[in-house]
């Protein structure tokens, strides 16, 4: 039964092609350089120096001009970039990078160590204002041993820590001394990535050509271009038309907007699972929320499958916990909630709330069971999910009103200030397993993630050991403990986890579809020669 | 003349300081601040992180010093810097979308004007025809599609099926390996569609609006005094009432230009076109407060302007005016 369940499993989750990509026959298929790739976003980027942005387009683009010391690979596995190799000390609290020598930044100068240094001084310093210091302030000490060794140092063992060195190395030499936010680099970066900064129409485009001097090759798609485009639907119709070479498709357009005989002539669609997942948060310093069997029947009355067919027309995954699953770190065993609204019942009759008065909704001590959902405005995903469980919750005896706020007044008047009875949200999630910001008790201050204000006193230390713990099995076991009681308590219904659905003009090969995605060796996709399209 | 110029030109001063009073309480009256949007439910950012970047901008100050000090830096014209992670002078961002939201919206206009004065004419002199009904239609008919959904129609006839028009931007991919010539063709290609989606909208107003001044204006006396006279049709309409007609115009054009600068959201999203609606849409999203202030100052300049340079050339135009 197991090993059926494992199968199946990734039957289900695994990444799925939709039309396998069968290179053409003889020369056609052959590797070569040149051609276009064209990208949207829907926003403008905002800043070329990753230490001062956070938005997805510039994160984009700085992907590929910029490198980390260290990277995640196909599998999500740490791997070197930068550096070569790195040692982990005996008592886990220093790191030591040996770095690349044949490195050098697209104006020529060499890279070394010293880059190294100066970056993890600037994420540290307090005039920059960047949102990404907290993995940096816990450093003890950072030397640049040679030029090409770097050591770092941490007060307490922080196995999160490792992760944090994926971030962008930024050149010393044209920073050094000068004020970051003024920066000339913010327009035009200079990295050590295997795109060079070309050109940016302010509104318009981006456009970056491949670097020749890349230590690890030259990529063979010599140009990529990214468009802002802010509407969905123009990013579809310039697909269509052949204005863009990629985009992330919509459950809908997947399933029946791109069955089309051109759409199938033109694009490869694939689809894996995404890092976020969708959850039901339930606010637990209510009285009503605080016996758990409600919370479980709660979980027991929701048809998860039901949401992903209707919400997701299929395409995405039930959820069991904050975990992607098919990540390491996944735990398959934990407790599952499965539709069955009798059980559901049977789950609140024992928590004292039985129909006493004949109306239809659950009553104990003369209060009705019912209660608020709050999400944000713009996402239709989520305002369709309230719908549904809406409905399926009034069928065990739940009335259910659901009220959809703008953003910013959405965190301000209800989540910070824990003033919601349950919320609709999601998470996206990394790599990296660590949870800490989201489930320890100490972080329900105001703005702070944990804000169902979730304290469990096992989790908490699981939490802390994992930060500790950098041997893989060992972390394994104290995240899958960590998964079971998330699974028992049920803070959130764990809802769905949706699908990746990009697609890709045709002529692009070399694509490898992994748990990471298909982006991660993007400098290995090429045109054969015969199908190029841009000559320039 | 003279005094009366300077005059309104003083009242303008006050007026546009309770402009800018009334707009930076207002948006800051809207919850959430720029620096929210960096660190809100950010697993990488700590609560500390977020008073640092406040304390940066001013926001940890009283509303009236932040009044102050933006008025301080604005009466030397300085705009400031944008608070979004740009960090870049806010004239400058302004700068970059003013061009071609002005180049489409004056491209519109003439559209507009070439299309709806003639409709205008045409259907108050026959009036109730059947070009007058049927013009009608069509002219309302734009008036009430809407836009976006025109646009993506278009586009995906147009641009999709036939292919004869690009979907949407500005330029194409091999812009920048194009002759001048050729540039100039590729632009105007781009912008077909979007100019004749934002002039279909606005024919309604203008041309129902020239049809009912030229009918007023053709019951006149000196209308009849000219047919008495034994003018020709012709020189009766186009000379004599055509001319009056198109006074009111210069009224309405004088409010169109505050319009020029201020592009539409929907439009400029649907056409990924880089113009002001987006960056003040997108601006207001992050509480970039010196960015909205900024783009509402200069429109407020203009609307003042373009009320006084209407009155002034209406009172050029019209004897009746100056005189009364």
């Amino acid at each position: 039964m197991r090993f059926l369940f494992i199968i199946l499993f990734f039957l289900l989750a695994g990444c799925e092609q939709q039309q396998p990509v069968v290179p053409a026959e003889g020369d056609a298929a052959k590797a070569a350089h040149g051609d276009t790739f064209i990208e949207a976003s829907i926003g403008e980027p905002t800043n070329l120096l990753p230490v001062l942005s956070s938005d997805s387009a510039s994160s984009d683009i700085n992907s590929l001009v910029y490198n980390g010391l260290i990277r995640y690979d196909k599998n999500l596995q740490l791997e070197g970039e930068l550096a070569e190799s790195w040692e982990i000390s005996e008592d886990n609290l220093s790191f030591t990078f040996h770095l690349r020598k044949d490195v050098t930044w697209h104006d020529g100068a060499p890279f070394t160590s010293a880059d190294v240094l100066f970056t993890y001084q600037m994420y540290i310093d307090p005039d920059v204002p960047t949102s990404y210091a907290e993995d940096f302030l816990q450093v003890a000490k950072a030397e640049a041993l040679d030029p090409y060794t770097f050591r770092v140092t941490y007060e307490e063992p922080y196995a999160p820590a490792l992760g944090s060195w994926a971030i962008s190395i930024h050149p010393k030499h044209l920073l050094e001394g000068k004020e970051i936010t003024k920066s000339p680099l913010s327009r035009s970066p200079i990295g050590t990535g295997p795109y060079k900064f070309a050109k940016w129409d302010a509104g318009e485009k981006v456009e970056l050509l491949s670097n020749p001097d890349y230590f690890e090759g030259q990529p063979y798609i010599h140009r990529v271009v990214y468009r802002v485009i802010p509407d969905t639907s123009t990013q579809f119709l310039e697909l269509q038309s052949g204005g863009l070479d990629l985009m992330g498709l919509t459950p809908i357009q997947y399933k029946t907007q791109t069955d089309t005989p051109a759409s199938i002539r033109n694009f490869n669609k694939y689809r894996y699972l995404s890092f976020s997942y969708t959850y039901l948060g339930f606010n637990l310093t209510k009285p009503l929320f605080q016996d758990k069997r409600v919370r479980q029947a709660i979980s027991h009355a929701i048809n998860k499958q039901e949401l992903i067919d209707g919400v997701l027309l299929g395409l995405g995954h039930v959820a069991t916990g904050p975990y992607k699953p098919d990540t390491w770190v996944y735990n398959a065993d934990v407790k599952r909630y499965a539709y069955k609204p009798e059980l559901s019942r049977t789950l609140l009759a024992e928590a004292g709330w039985i129909d006493s008065d004949g109306d239809g909704v659950l009553d104990k001590d003369g209060e009705k069971f019912a209660f608020t959902i709050v999400t944000n405005q713009g996402n239709d995903l989520r305002s369709k999910t309230a719908e549904i469980i809406q409905r399926r919750l009034k069928e065990v005896g739940i009335t259910i009103e659901i009220r959809v706020v703008e953003w910013a007044t959405f965190l301000k008047e209800f989540i910070f200030t824990g003033n919601f009875d349950a919320t609709i949200l999601g998470w996206s999630g990394g790599p990296a397993p660590d949870q800490y910001n989201i489930w320890h008790s100490s972080k329900t201050a105001p703005r702070e993630l944990n804000f169902v204000k979730f304290s469990n006193k096992e989790v908490d230390e699981l939490l802390e050991s994992g930060r500790r713990t950098f041997d893989q099995n060992e972390r394994k076991r104290i995240y899958d403990r960590f998964q079971e009681i998330l699974a028992e308590e049920q803070p959130y219904t764990f809802l769905y986890v949706g699908k990746s659905l990009p697609a890709v003009a045709k002529r692009f090969r070399g694509i490898e579809p992994s748990p990471a995605g298909i982006t991660h060796n993007f400098i290995k996709w090429y045109v054969p020669a015969s199908e190029q399209k841009y000559n320039r | 003349m003279l005094v009366y110029l300077s005059q309104r030109l003083l009242m303008m001063i006050p007026l546009l300081i309770g402009i800018t009073l009334i707009s930076f309480v207002v948006i800051h009256l809207a919850p959430g601040e720029p620096t929210d949007m960096q660190t809100d439910l950010n697993p990488k950012s700590r609560v500390d992180m977020r008073d640092r970047l406040r304390e940066r901008y001013n926001l940890d100050k009283p509303l009236y010093i932040q009044y102050g000090l933006w008025m301080k830096q604005i009466v030397t014209l300085d705009f400031g810097e944008s608070f979004a992670q740009d960090h870049r002078p806010v004239l400058e961002k302004i700068g970059e979308r003013m061009p071609i939201t002005i180049l489409i919206n004056v491209l519109s206009i003439v559209v507009i004007l070439a299309v709806a004065v003639p409709i205008g004419i045409l259907s108050a002199v026959r009036r109730n025809s059947m070009f007058d009904r049927g013009t009608t239609i069509f002219v309302f008919l734009g008036f009430a599609m809407p836009s976006f959904w025109l646009a993506l129609l278009m586009m995906d006839y147009f641009g999709v099926r036939l292919g004869i028009f690009p979907v949407a931007g500005l330029k194409s991919i091999g812009y920048d390996y194009m002759s001048p010539g050729r540039q100039y063709l590729d632009i105007a290609h781009h912008l077909i569609m979007p100019v004749f989606v934002s002039a279909f909208g606005g024919l309604a107003g203008f041309s129902r609006y020239m049809r009912s001044n030229m009918l007023e204006v053709i019951r006149q006396d000196y209308i009849l005094t000219a047919r008495a006279k034994g003018l020709s049709e012709r020189v009766v309409i186009y000379k004599h009432a055509l001319r009056n007609a198109l006074l009111p115009v210069i009224t309405i054009l004088g409010l169109y230009i505050p319009g020029l600068i201020g592009g539409s959201v929907i439009f400029e999203t649907i056409f990924a076109i880089p113009g002001m609606g987006k960056l003040f849409y997108d601006g207001v999203m992050m509480r970039d407060y010196p960015l909205i202030m900024g783009i509402l100052v200069i429109g407020a300049v203009l609307t003042l302007i373009g009320n006084l340079l209407a009155d002034i050339s209406y009172a050029m135009a019209d004897p009746r005016i100056r005189k009364g």
